[in-house]
């Protein structure tokens, strides 16, 4: 009997899967919370990233990268381990992950800020730049909430988080 | 191997500072769930207090991690001698109690969230460069976080006491009154100050007491106040374990699930 192997590509089509468990148009991987992936035989280890280090949804993500990758037969473990270094930046996310959070109400953050720590975000709906920020803290540690004058929209956005800061 | 173990304690105990400073902050700020003045500062301040559990949390995991026991025990099953947070962060939010006629000084909880979040984030700025390899890659995280907390407790102190609103003035100035004669044991680095700036651990506490006064002088001169810090620590040095009755209640309520079975999983 042949050894069936794993491999990595397998693992990381699986991860697609497994959404953010508050916004479910977002991958963790669009998220660009998944650091590495390594096989080694049979066993597979999952290196993340935590977002923000106080999120309550961490545990609940290691256990849904774990129930997915065990999804494969040919796996025996799944180790999934939140590493401290590097930090996630908001610039981790993705194209994709950029017009899931969209499509979930929520604008991207921006890649970056201006020189006295200020930043622009546009309307997620009717694309304004016509908004105001009502709390630079929202309903999750990295979300703030914002309203467009425009469309006259409440929206959230996620707050950009940037080496520089 | 005398030197070791000075090295290893002296890394224990400001691991210690950290989580437990953190740990009773984050508990104080979550007591105002509910209850801060409106609805948008419920939302940010309960996801302060979040994220400052989150940074609790993990300098027990680095304190974990050299054998000291479990986060989950470090946090709950101390009693308060062994604590090492400074005092002024243990101190009731007011009178009264947060489920029966809470009597909180919203004044207090700004100057006390103001002071000690520029506190440590000049800490955190020091602590970047630690000799201790896991803290420095922890700070860089809390660093980014903590950029925002201090922007939001910056925004209502300004605003509050360049208010020229007489009531608001006037408590601000208390709190500051109240705060200050305890504030020194936020910088105070115990008994092994000596050998974690010896070790490269972090800064020394005239440095970070230095640091702090130069980065709060501008905003104080921006509402008018005169500028003199006369910080000490009149109820003691909670880095030595000394306490008040304030941190005998608070583990009390936050330990009571804990206590009731310590075997649960969290």
């Amino acid at each position: 009997m042949s050894t069936v192997l794993i491999n990595s590509d397998e693992i990381y089509k699986l991860l697609e899967d497994v959404k953010d468990p508050e916004i479910d148009t977002v991958s963790i991987l669009d998220l660009g919370m998944v650091e590495e992936v390594t096989v080694s035989g049979p066993d597979v280890s999952v290196k993340m990233l935590p977002t923000f280090l106080g999120c309550p949804a961490l545990p609940i993500i290691q256990k849904n990268v774990e129930t997915a990758v065990k999804q494969l037969p040919t796996v025996r473990n799944v180790s999934v381990t939140f590493l401290r270094c590097p930090s996630w930046t908001s610039d981790r996310i993705t194209e994709k992950g950029k017009a899931g959070l969209k499509v979930f109400g929520i604008s991207p953050p921006p890649r970056q800020m201006k020189k006295d720590g200020s930043w622009h975000i546009d309307c997620p709906y009717c694309e304004s730049k016509y908004v105001t920020m009502e709390n630079i803290f929202g309903p999750t540690a990295c979300r703030s909430i914002l309203y467009c004058k425009a469309c006259k929209n409440p929206f959230e956005a996620m707050k950009p988080m940037i080496k520089m800061i | 191997m005398e030197n070791e173990s000075l090295k290893n304690m002296a890394i224990k105990e400001l691991l210690l500072h950290l989580a437990d400073d953190d740990f009773i902050h984050a508990y104080r700020g979550s007591e105002w769930l509910g209850l801060a003045p409106h609805i948008e500062e419920d939302v940010a301040s309960s996801s302060i207090a979040q994220d400052t559990m989150g940074h609790a949390a993990i300098f027990y995991q680095l304190l974990e991690e050299i054998g000291e026991g479990t986060a989950d025990r470090l946090a709950h099953d101390r009693p308060a001698n062994e604590r090492r947070n400074a005092i002024i962060l243990e101190a009731a939010n007011g009178p009264g109690h947060y489920m029966k006629d809470p009597d909180y000084d919203w004044a207090f909880a700004v100057v006390r969230n103001y002071f000690y979040t520029q506190a440590k984030a000049i800490k955190i700025q020091s602590l970047q460069s630690s000799s201790y390899e896991p803290l420095a890659e922890v700070a860089q995280k809390v660093q980014m976080e903590l950029y925002y907390h201090l922007m939001h407790w910056k925004l209502w102190f300004v605003q509050l006491l360049g208010s020229d609103h007489e009531e608001a003035v006037s408590k601000m100035k208390a709190a500051i009154e109240k705060t200050l004669p305890n504030f020194a044991g936020v910088f105070s680095l115990g008994q092994y100050g000596e050998e974690m700036v010896e070790q490269g651990l972090i800064e020394g506490e005239a440095t970070l007491r230095k640091k702090w006064i130069e980065a709060i002088t501008p905003v104080f001169e921006s509402v008018g106040l005169v500028t003199t810090f006369e910080m000490g620590m009149a109820k003691g040095d909670g880095r030595n374990g000394v306490h008040t009755e304030d941190l005998e209640t608070a583990l009390e309520t936050l330990s009571e699930v804990y206590a009731s079975d310590k075997a649960a999983s969290w």
